[in-house]
């Protein structure tokens, strides 16, 4: 299954830590982790369900493309981060 | 007289209490957040509970509850914009386009004294949300939000126009005053279901000439409403400060230059709760500059309605002091005799004379957003 590792910055909020789940796009793999933990949700995803303006997800090393419905597509054992963008300061 | 005050930072939340200690007598007992972008805090006078707002650049915007004092916080929900009509977009004057997405919380307040568990929230881009459970859940105003006359709000200060000022009528929690940056002055009758712009009065210096006098571009920095006399309002205006005494149907210019030379620019205004007649503001240099004036820290009081202001100056910082405070950094007591007010450059003040005479409490803070006395 896809894991997903999560900043270090986020953790002092809401605790996130490195899980496994099943999904085959971003949307998948994130719902099922925020259906674990809902609070972590709102901290990683705006109130659309979009990428927060200053949050940014890589997929294999590659940044997702779509941040608005998360349609990249995830493979079984890929390594998704949910990262910070120097953006936010 | 409140003992406690709660100050919101850049860097925390403090509460300070009035220990006796120290040269002030006030000392800071509590930090909280610590570390974070504190940009909002409410202490709910009907039940003692205080929220807290924080700011996190990459996170958003949250908000914390706490029921002992600050001991421990729980984080409650945070007011959500609802998906914008497909195919819509809403541009500002300069043709950037206004996202449906919350931005950060610039104003919460308590709603009436019957209403347990009512709290407002203005935010910025402009939404005014309600909350029956205590911040549990949280609704957009719509019939504001969908005012078309909504869509011509502009910021001030910031990129997008922002609540920063909701006054909630004591005899009548349905009758609701709020102040927008910049969009004025709007008033509700009924808790919200319709709007009036209402502004008769105010003027602009920063409009072209037919714009002068429109209530929906006036740039409001604060409004607030003596609680014993809830017909009396005060507002700090980027280019002056005005009084209503009818309600906000007409508003008086007050800003007499005279008595407040240099300048009758700022953005914080207390009035005193059992006198309307008397209030404070702290002033600065208008504009881009946004300095004390004189590099003197001053406070200017009135107590004949803006007739004439006292500036007072015993015991705050007279040489190269480059300290502004912003609209929520200035707080009144619910006795009248007691104030507060935090800067940018972490100093905060407090009187126990009605600004008589001021105690430095900390000059070491981080910068100060909001300042209010707590039970």
């Amino acid at each position: 299954m896809p894991q997903v590792v999560f900043t270090d910055n986020i953790q002092r909020h809401v605790p996130c830590p490195p899980v496994e789940v099943a999904g085959t796009t971003v949307r998948e793999v994130l719902d099922a982790v925020f259906a674990a933990n809902e609070r972590a949700r709102g901290y990683v995803l705006d109130e659309h369900g979009a990428v927060r303006k200053h949050m940014v997800i890589f997929i294999d090393g590659t940044m997702i493309r779509d941040r608005m419905t998360l349609t990249d597509p995830v493979t079984p054992s890929s390594e998704i981060y949910v990262m910070q963008a120097l953006s936010g300061g | 007289m409140s003992n406690r005050i709660l100050a919101a930072t850049r860097k925390g939340l403090f509460t300070i209490e009035r220990t006796g200690q120290g040269k002030s007598g006030w000392s800071i007992t509590k930090t909280s957040f610590l570390a974070e972008h504190v940009i909002m805090t409410l202490p709910d006078h009907r039940d003692g509970s205080w929220y807290a707002s924080l700011y996190h650049g990459h996170f958003g915007s949250k908000l914390h509850r706490t029921v002992d004092k600050g001991e421990t916080w729980q984080e409650i929900a945070v007011p959500a914009y609802p998906k914008q009509p497909e195919g819509q977009v809403q541009k500002d004057m300069w043709g950037r386009v206004i996202e449906w997405k919350l931005d950060r919380i610039w104003a919460l307040e308590a709603g009436g004294g019957d209403e347990s568990g009512v709290l407002w929230c203005g935010t910025l881009p402009g939404g005014l949300f309600r909350s029956s459970d205590h911040g549990t859940s949280w609704n957009l105003v719509e019939s504001l939000w969908n005012d078309p006359r909504r869509q011509e709000w502009m910021g001030g200060g910031a990129d997008l126009p922002g609540i920063h000022s909701v006054c909630v009528d004591p005899r009548n929690a349905r009758h609701i005053t709020i102040g927008v940056s910049c969009g004025g002055v709007w008033v509700t009758n009924d808790g919200g279901v319709t709007w009036e712009c209402r502004g008769e009065g105010i003027w602009s210096a920063y409009t072209p000439p037919d714009q002068k006098e429109n209530p929906n571009v006036q740039d409001v920095h604060r409004v607030v409403q003596c609680p014993s006399n809830p017909d009396a309002l005060w507002a700090q205006h980027h280019n002056g400060i005005f009084r209503t005494t009818d309600g906000s149907a007409t508003w008086q210019d007050v800003s007499n230059l005279k008595s407040l030379s240099p300048t009758s620019f700022g953005f914080a205004v207390a009035v005193h709760p059992k006198d309307a007649n008397t209030a404070w503001f702290v002033p600065g240099v208008k504009d881009e500059h946004r300095l004390p004036p004189d590099g003197k820290v001053v406070v200017a009081r009135t107590r004949d309605g803006g007739q004439t202001y006292d500036i007072l100056r015993n015991g705050l910082p007279q040489d190269h002091a480059y300290d502004l405070t912003y609209r929520h950094g200035l707080d009144i007591d619910a006795s009248g005799n007691r104030l507060a007010f935090g800067s940018t450059t972490g100093s905060i003040w407090v009187t126990e004379d009605q600004g008589d005479s001021w105690q430095a409490i900390s000059e070491h803070l981080p910068p100060i957003y909001c300042v209010r006395f707590a039970d």
